[in-house]
């Protein structure tokens, strides 16, 4: 069946796929940001992550649980998690790549936030009933994290030299990974054309609107050139980050498929 | 074994859970929190709906466990506890005598501006926030300026 993947997704191979990239970004953010769990530079800081980590990965199980019955194969939102491996991943680059400093993952996180909160705004007048209540959900989750990492983003750019150096270093450092975030492909179009979704790009205003000013006020300066790394939500090119990631956080299935609590 | 003659109202059920304390605040109950959405009886089996507070709050579980184990008390074998999402939980469901409980144990009840009224503990209007997270997903930390003490702010969403 080589010649059907090259044909356009079916509506349903294209939800599927837009589902996964849900319940993906969450999920892999979501275990990133739990890798401060016990080691942020304080502890208030510490716990912010590991909720917000808490919040995506229970958005994980209901994107990933809605993905499982859309496509029809009995794969539980677990064993999506799980059991796949890293090309199946549909998260955004940005997402997989490591969390540097802690200024490095709060300015991903803004970053992030700004982008889902927007997304999620959006998903909730979805034509599809069940992706809108999920959406509902997890966009109040999502506006708080947000509020808090444009404050954090911030109060460490507007801060120290030290902090202000990392902060715009961090901001270089992501700045190419945005793009993805905004282009769309056959994926979303089927999406936008059911109703489903909202077309990525129709985005980024709202999103400039959020973030530089953010930015501005954090005395951080905007990186030049709009260049875009993809591959991360087609699956087609992830870094060589998230296998790295994936043998952390699937070892337990690995090594001893079907063990449960 | 439990009939239409026998069965006990949906309100009587409503009374039981609201003797079903929340495993991590449990001067309140699940009814107080807002999170039982529906009772119904349907057939010879009950079912309650319950909708959680944060996506991935861990207490869920062990919530809808306490539910079946206090109906189970009861004498009810057919109970169905089913997740309902739509509409999202809002802190605007916490009964009057949560919100009167919360502060009595020491946690400042929601408030639609964002942050606590007063502290729980000295009744001080001057607070500040030291974070928006704190020990379970529905609480953030602040802290009055006035006693000094810390304390805990149930999160306004």
């Amino acid at each position: 069946m080589a010649q059907a993947t090259a044909k356009a997704p079916t509506h349903n191979e294209a939800l599927f796929e837009y589902l996964l990239r849900m319940g993906d970004n969450s999920l892999v953010l979501g275990h990133r940001i739990s890798e401060w769990c016990g080691i942020a530079p304080a502890l208030e800081e510490d716990i912010a992550l590991s909720n917000t980590a808490l919040d995506l990965i229970g958005q994980t199980q209901m994107w990933l649980g809605l993905a499982g019955k859309v496509e029809g194969a009995g794969r539980s939102a677990d064993d999506l998690a799980f059991l796949r491996d890293a090309w199946d991943f549909r998260n955004l680059l940005l997402l997989e790549r490591p969390n540097g400093d802690f200024g490095q993952t709060m300015m991903r996180q803004f970053l992030f936030d700004a982008y889902q909160m927007l997304n999620l705004e959006a998903l909730k007048t979805s034509s599809d009933q069940r992706i809108a209540d999920i959406a509902a959900k997890a966009h109040k989750e999502a506006s708080y994290h947000l509020e808090r990492s444009r404050i954090t983003v911030i109060a460490l750019g507007d801060g120290t030299t030290e902090s202000r150096t990392r902060m715009q270093a961090a901001l270089d450092a992501h700045w190419p990974y945005i793009g993805e975030m905004f282009a769309a492909d056959a994926v979303d179009i089927a999406m936008t054309h059911a109703g489903i979704a909202p077309d990525p790009a129709s985005l980024r205003p709202a999103w400039d609107g959020i973030v530089l000013p953010a930015l501005h006020e954090a005395t951080l300066r905007v990186p030049d050139g709009d260049f875009a790394h993809r591959g991360g939500k087609d699956g087609v090119r992830h870094t060589e980050h998230l296998g790295h990631m994936l043998t952390t956080m699937q070892w337990m299935q690995r090594a001893y498929p079907g063990a449960t609590w | 074994m439990v009939t239409t003659t026998t069965r006990p109202t949906t309100d009587e059920i409503r009374e039981w859970l609201d003797a079903v304390p929340d495993p991590e605040i449990p001067v309140i109950s699940v009814i107080d929190l807002g999170i039982i959405r529906d009772v119904t009886w349907r057939g010879d089996t009950l079912e309650v709906a319950v909708t959680p507070t944060y996506s991935g709050c861990p207490a869920t579980s062990v919530i809808a466990m306490d539910i079946e184990t206090a109906l189970r008390d009861r004498g009810l074998d057919k109970i169905r506890i089913v997740t309902q999402i739509a509409p999202p939980w809002t802190s605007d469901w916490l009964s009057d005598k949560g919100r009167m409980r919360l502060e009595g144990y020491g946690i400042a009840p929601p408030q639609a501006a964002g942050g606590p009224d007063r502290c729980p503990q000295c009744h001080s209007q001057d607070v500040e926030r030291i974070s928006q997270f704190g020990s379970t997903p529905c609480k953030a930390q602040w802290r009055c300026r006035e006693c000094l003490e810390p304390f805990d702010y149930f999160k306004c969403i």
